[in-house]
This record gives structure tokens, sequence and C-alpha cells, in this order.
């Protein structure tokens, strides 16, 4: 109870810090609180101006910033290399606790054969086509629409990727639409949502009983301002300037927190560690910058 | 490029559109100029047919480095799946070409290092070397024409049974070549040459180029094609340019090349001698070394390099004359026999002594004595060319394609069977994540982990070439200092003798 007053009270200090962006901001200034939150067809219709996205925790400002470089998501040199570097690590982790948790064989080249996982947030693909490469009947969603084209076309060009379902929409209208999944990702997005919670929420209801969510996002720490927002965007330019907003990350902690009260628990935790030497990216235990949490779907959650 | 991407965006709803009602809505095609570019590229493509053969991997180079390559991967539950093309004209591997015991062995021999016997062992190649010639050595001697220096190095130095294995490279190729025809491998041996490739750099452009062939549109977008020499085509995700020293696929996927020609040949054959041989033996003559390497039996190859005059006219005097000077090379030819307390280095080095190594007891010897010549004189030019880069998005060099190397102490070949060993495992780790194995983030990775390792093995081979291609008297003094010390420092000598191995990348003290 002590954990949850404080995260609380950050939050909505660092809410009232960034509510210059959107006045939908102050609306949600207590929704990690345990006071009734506003509904979120309301809170969310406040910020929809996106004709065919229907309810979405998603901010318009965030969209733009993916639609004006989203030509680039395939160029392995290009504003996307370094999710291109991380990718394989991301997969490392999915593997090992997706073969765990469907009791797969993790010597097989196809272990998710037969698993439907949804990429929500899927930009180009990049994540997308590995796992469908992996076996699993991959449908990726994203709300920028030039994203999904270039998807479309990327996955188009490899028999085993064109099988995968690319839609212009977003998690919150997949459970409109009553869709389900074994596996839910939704990597790297939770910090350009505007809402968290009510994201966790979808997240949770676009997951089958028994099923698996992945997420991974940026902790609000000060390692991670000094690598993510200051040595990314601004020294080494790795990143477009503007990318991450600190105030919008969340901790470890936060995320676990409003997993769970989405209905799924947080059963193992990662982080994402660069090596400047090889250029490469290490799963270890340090997650205070990039981290990716493993949840399971209690049988009795809804 | 925006102009580009819209096309191919046209392009791919009016095929797509159907099938994925759920995207429906989502965009208004402008569907003007779909006809215009099918029919652009009906013309282009009219002559291919829909039966073009699609591979995971097409290795270009069917020789020793290439079929390594090919059956580490068969060996491996991650990769044992792919289906592969292997493109050489090399009738060898077509035919089933037999290999007798009782005939001399061919001069063409390949020094295989403790680290390359275990790849291929893992592989499960090496049990079909055991079934043909091969010698294993335990021991080794390097010495100089100035009689002040020699190191003599000892499998046991290293607790370790022999210091490497010497087969005839039809041996080495053939085990392969077996070991590959035991597994259930999908791989499709093309006959032919490389000759052309195209590499669809941009994944955009080759959307339209896929427009061609409205059923199988979606299969060679991210692929390399490759031209044949009968006229057809293959695609592959990735083209492993295994090649050798020419490559065709280095040279059209553009990769530069550091390198040059040693105004040096390398005469090479087989001899005979009264007894069997167990040693490898090196000695420098200021002309450059001569190795005598054990082959099995009562046979041993000779590796000699000469200046080009020499090598040609070597390779035509008669027989005996051709002994004779191989005799003087390896015994009093140039130089007198070190001793080892000529020139007192023993005692410098005496701190040492409570951590000797069992060779360092060993006194200098004489290599047997050279009765016969039992193949041709084969002679070859030297040179020295390293790849700028081994990897680009779809292609990646491996062997003598990446770098070729001066033939001493016979690491050439060691180095390809490394970059195939490393390929082979980063291709496993990829698939395991998913990746596309062309991907050049991937490729990437074998390069960083094999260019360093190959250049620091081509530094010291050069090296050793500079050091004797100088003949002054205080230079030949410190040289002969620096064999003392890799004779008598029994840390640097097996740091040497692991590093010669292949078992340690690089040649420092750990």
């Amino acid at each position: 109870m002590a954990l949850n007053v404080t995260i609380h009270r950050i939050l909505r200090h660092r809410r009232f810090l960034n509510s210059a962006n959107s006045t939908l901001h102050l609306t949600n200034t207590r929704c990690f609180s345990h006071a009734p939150s506003p509904s979120p067809s309301q809170s969310s219709k406040a910020n929809d101006k996106d004709p065919h996205s229907g309810p979405s925790s998603l901010k318009d400002n965030e969209l733009a910033k993916f639609a004006a470089i989203s030509d680039t998501w395939w160029d392995s040199e290009g504003p996307f290399k370094p999710l291109h570097l991380m990718n394989p690590t991301r997969l490392a982790f999915i593997r090992s606790t997706l073969c765990r948790h469907f009791k797969r064989d993790p010597y097989s080249t196809r272990p998710f054969e037969g698993l439907k996982i949804v990429d929500v947030g899927c930009g180009g693909g990049i994540l997308s086509e590995p796992l469908a490469r992996l076996g699993a009947t991959v449908t990726g969603v994203d709300a920028v629409e030039k994203n999904i084209k270039i998807a479309r076309l990327h996955a188009d060009l490899d028999p085993t990727t064109s099988t995968i379902e690319y839609c212009c929409t977003t998690a919150e209208k997949l459970v409109e639409e009553g869709r389900t999944f074994d596996a839910v990702m939704a990597l790297e997005v939770i910090e350009h949502v505007a809402n968290p919670e009510e994201f966790c929420k979808s997240l949770a209801a676009l997951t089958n009983p028994d099923g698996a969510t992945v997420v991974s996002t940026i902790n609000r720490s000060m390692r991670a301002y000094a690598t993510a927002i200051v040595a990314a965007e601004y020294i080494l330019h790795w990143l477009p300037k503007g990318t991450h907003q600190w105030s919008t990350f969340l901790t470890p902690e936060e995320l676990a927190m409003i997993l769970h009260r989405a209905g799924i628990n947080v059963e193992e935790m990662a982080g994402f560690v660069y090596n400047p030497l090889t250029g490469r990216w290490l799963l270890s235990d340090d997650i205070s910058v990039n981290f990716i949490a493993f949840a399971t779907k209690s049988q009795n959650a809804i | 490029m925006n102009r580009l991407v819209k096309r191919s965006v046209s392009n791919f709803f009016a095929l797509k559109i159907p099938s994925k009602s759920l995207c429906t809505g989502v965009v208004k095609v402008p569907g003007s100029n779909v006809a215009e570019i099918l029919n652009e590229n009906e013309k282009k493509e009219n002559t291919t047919s829909n039966s073009i053969q699609q591979y995971d991997i097409a290795i270009v180079g069917g020789g020793m480095v290439g079929m390594a390559l090919a059956s580490f991967l068969a060996s491996m539950p991650m990769t044992k799946q792919l289906s592969v093309a292997i493109i050489d004209s090399n009738p060898a591997l077509s035919g089933s070409m037999s290999i007798k015991k009782e005939d001399p062995p061919d001069p063409r021999v390949s020094t295989v290092t403790p680290a390359t016997i275990s790849f291929m062992k893992d592989a499960g190649a090496w049990k079909y070397v055991e079934q043909n010639r091969h010698a294993y050595f335990d021991k080794m001697q390097v010495w100089d024409y100035t009689g002040l220096g020699y190191a003599r190095y000892n499998a046991r130095d290293v607790n370790k049974d022999f210091l490497g294995c010497v087969a005839e490279n039809k041996v080495l190729h053939s085990a392969l070549l077996s070991c590959i025809q035991d597994s259930d491998f999908k791989r499709t041996i093309y006959p032919l040459r490389l000759n052309s490739m195209t590499l669809n750099r941009s994944s955009m452009s080759v959307v339209e180029e896929n427009m061609s062939s409205r059923e199988s549109s979606s299969a060679q977008g991210q692929c390399a094609r490759l031209q044949l020499s009968d006229g057809n085509s293959i695609y592959a995700k990735l083209v492993v340019g295994a090649d050798g020293g020419k490559s065709r696929v280095r040279e059209l996927a553009g990769f530069k090349t550091t390198g040059w020609n040693y105004s040096q040949n390398a005469i090479i054959c087989t001899v005979e001698h009264p007894s069997e041989n167990r040693c490898a033996w090196q000695r420098f003559l200021p002309t450059g070394p001569i190795a005598l390497l054990p082959i099995g039996d009562k046979f041993s190859n000779i590796v000699w390099t000469m200046s080009p005059t020499e090598s040609n006219q070597r390779k035509s005097i008669a027989e005996e004359e051709f002994l004779k000077d191989v005799n003087s090379a390896l015994d009093y030819g140039y130089g007198p026999h070190p001793t080892s307390s000529l020139s007192g280095t023993r005692d410098l080095f005496s701190w040492f002594q409570m951590d000797t190594t069992v060779s360092a007891n060993e006194s200098f010897e004489v290599p047997p004595k050279i009765t016969k010549l039992v193949s041709e004189r084969m002679v070859f030019p030297l040179s020295l060319r390293h790849a700028n880069s081994y990897a680009s998005k779809r292609v990646v060099l491996i062997g003598d394609a990446a770098h070729t190397v001066h033939p001493l102490a016979g690491q050439g070949v060691n180095l390809g069977f490394g970059d195939a060993y490393s390929l082979s495992r980063i291709i496993a780790e990829g698939i395991a994540l998913g990746t596309d194995i062309g991907e050049v983030n991937l490729l990437k990775k074998y390069e960083a982990e094999r260019k360093p390792a190959n250049i620091s093995m081509m530094a010291i081979l050069e090296s050793f070439q500079k050091a004797y291609s100088v003949d002054f008297g205080p230079f030949n003094i410190l040289r002969a200092a620096a064999f003392h010390g890799a004779n008598y420092i029994p840390p640097l000598k097996r740091t040497i003798i692991s590093y010669a191995s292949g078992e340690q990348n690089f040649p420092v003290f750990l």
C-alpha cells in the first residue's frame, strides 16, 4: 500500500509536468490511485481525433513522430538501427520465456508453431517477421497507417512472413472486435501511449486465459535519462531528437503494478545492456535502463 | 524513393487486398500505374520461367572451405533443414572420386590444427579422414640458415598428443563430402560457374521487380539472384563466397581488397625417405622458408619458397639434382647447424628453469634424408590479399575469398575452417531468433568475430616473411634471440603452440 501511494505521487508529479502537451493528462492524474478512475471510453474519446482508430490510448503527436520516419524501418543503418541491433536480444528473451510457458521444444526451428501472437505497435514489422519465422501466426497492429503499409510490403517479400496479418488499428479496437491471442507483445510501445493503465487493460483483454504478455520499455531512472535520451538522441544521434520523453517512462515496479491490476502477473523481468565495444545488446539482471517483462494471465482472471 | 514506395504500395494492394479483409479501407489506392508497371516487368522478365529454384543458402565454391560450411550446417539441429545450393564446376563434387590408399600422396596437402580437427569431429567428418592417409605429428622444429637460432616444439609441452595433422586436400575434401552424403541435408550441387549476381539492395525497389510473376511474386523479393553459366538462375537468401583467392562473388558484390604479390613462388611436391617422419620441419633460408611435412608412411611433403626464376629452374632440373638441392636446403646448405650452447642464451633464460617445457631439453636434429621424388613439382605464386569487408546484405565471404595468406605454417585452410565454423554458428543463432539469414547485422557479427583473428594471423605470417627477406648481421642475431626466446621461455612457447593450434584467436598471454 505504501508503495502504491509513493508511486501515485511520482506519477502525479510527472503527469503534471507533462500536462502542457495534452489536456488529457489532467484527467488522468489519478489513474493509478485506488479511487475510481474515469471510465476508459470517456478519457480516450476526448483525445480521439483519428477517424478510423476508435477509442485509443495513443497520443497524436507520437503518431506523427513515427509517420515521419516510417520509410526507414528496414534500413539497418537508418533511424531504427538501435531497434535492429536490440531485436535479437528481445527475441532471445521471448523465445526462452514462451518456450517454457507453452512447453515448446527449445531446439525446434519453429517453436511457436500454432501459437497466435499479436504484436501491438508493430511498426515496420521488425518483431512480427521473426515471430512468423519461428512459426507463430502473427497479427501486427499499428496506429500509423504508413507503418502498416511498409510492414505489409516488406513481409510480402518472403513467403514465410507473407502470412502475417497487418492491420492499421489499435489494441483497444482489437478488444472491441473480441479478438484474443495466445501471446501479446507490446515492445517499446508503452512509453508512447497516453494512458498506460488503459493500455495494459487492453493487453490483458487480448490475452487468452493461460496466455502470456510481454512488455518492454525504458525505465524512468537517471541512467535511462542519461543513456536513452541524452546519449542516444543528442550525442550519438541514434534516435531522432524527441523520440522519448523521460517523464512518460515507467519504472519496472509501476509496470508490474499496472499489469497486475489489469489481471496479468509479471513472472520474469530482464534488462538489456548495451556493450559499446562489441556494439551488441545483452540480456542482464540490470533493469535500470531498458527492460522487458514476461507476464502470464491466470485462468481465473478475466 | 517516395515515388518508388508509392508505386510499390499500389502494386501490393492490387494483389493483396482480397486476402487481407481487415486491412481494407485503410488505404486509397491510386491504381493507375499498376498496369504500367506490370507491363514493364512482363517485358523484362518474359524469359524467366516460374521454375526458378529458391534456396536458403547458395555456397559458391565447393572446395574444402565451402564443403566445411555445408557439413557444419548439416550437423546442427537449427541449420540442418536449410536448403543449400553448392555451385562449383569441379567434377569431384558430383562423381564419387575414389581415393586409393596405395597411390603416392598428392602434393596438395594441408596441415590441419587441433582446432580444425575438433570442428571436423563435431560435424562427423573426421572419421573419414582417419580412414585414408593422414599423419599426426607431435614435434616441430624451426630453425634458420645462420646457425644461430632454432626452436623445437613438442605436443607434450601443452599436454597434447599431437600438434597437428597433415592430410591431402582431396582426403579432407572427400571426407566432408561423405559426411554431407550421410546426412539428409537438402543440398543441390550445380556443376556450373557463377556468371553474375543481382543483389536487391533496397527492399522497396525489389517489390517492383517481383511483380513479374504474380504467383510467386513474394518468393524472390528477399533474395539474391545468381545467374549460372548454363543460362539458368537460382535465388538464395544468402550467398556465401567460398570461391577462393580470385573470388567471383567478391568481385560481383564489390568488396574491395588490400594486398600484394610477393615476388616469390612456392614449389610443392611429395618425397620419400627411408624411415617414417613424425615431425614437421621448417627452415628459414635467405630465399624463403622450406618445410618438410609428414604425410604418412615414408612420405613427406615439401613446400619450398623461392624467387620465380629459381622456382622455374628447379621445376625443370633432373630429379637427382632437385633432391640434392632439397637435402642441402634442409641440412648444411646456406649455413651451419645451430647448436644450443652456441650463444649461451640458454643461461640467459635460466630464471625460467623451474618451469621448463619438455622440448627445451631436446637438441637440434637433422631432418630425414630425401631419397626419392614421388610426385610432379608444382609451382604457385605467393600473394597476400585481404577483403576490406567480409559481409554485406545477403553476401558473405569465407576462406581464401576473404583472405589469402602466405602458405607458411599451413595456416590458410585453418583460417578458412575457422570462418566456416563461425559462420555456421552465427546462422544457427540467427535462425533460433527468427532472423532473416541474409540480414547484414547478423552477417556483420561473423565479420566481427573473424576479421581481427584473421588479420593478426596474416600480420604474423607477413612479419616472418619480412624478417627473412633481410640478411644483415645484427638483424640475424636479433632474429636468433627471438628464436631462443621462443624456445626457452615456457609461457611464450605454450602461447605460440596454442595460437598455432588454432585454440587461441590472438597471440596473447592469458
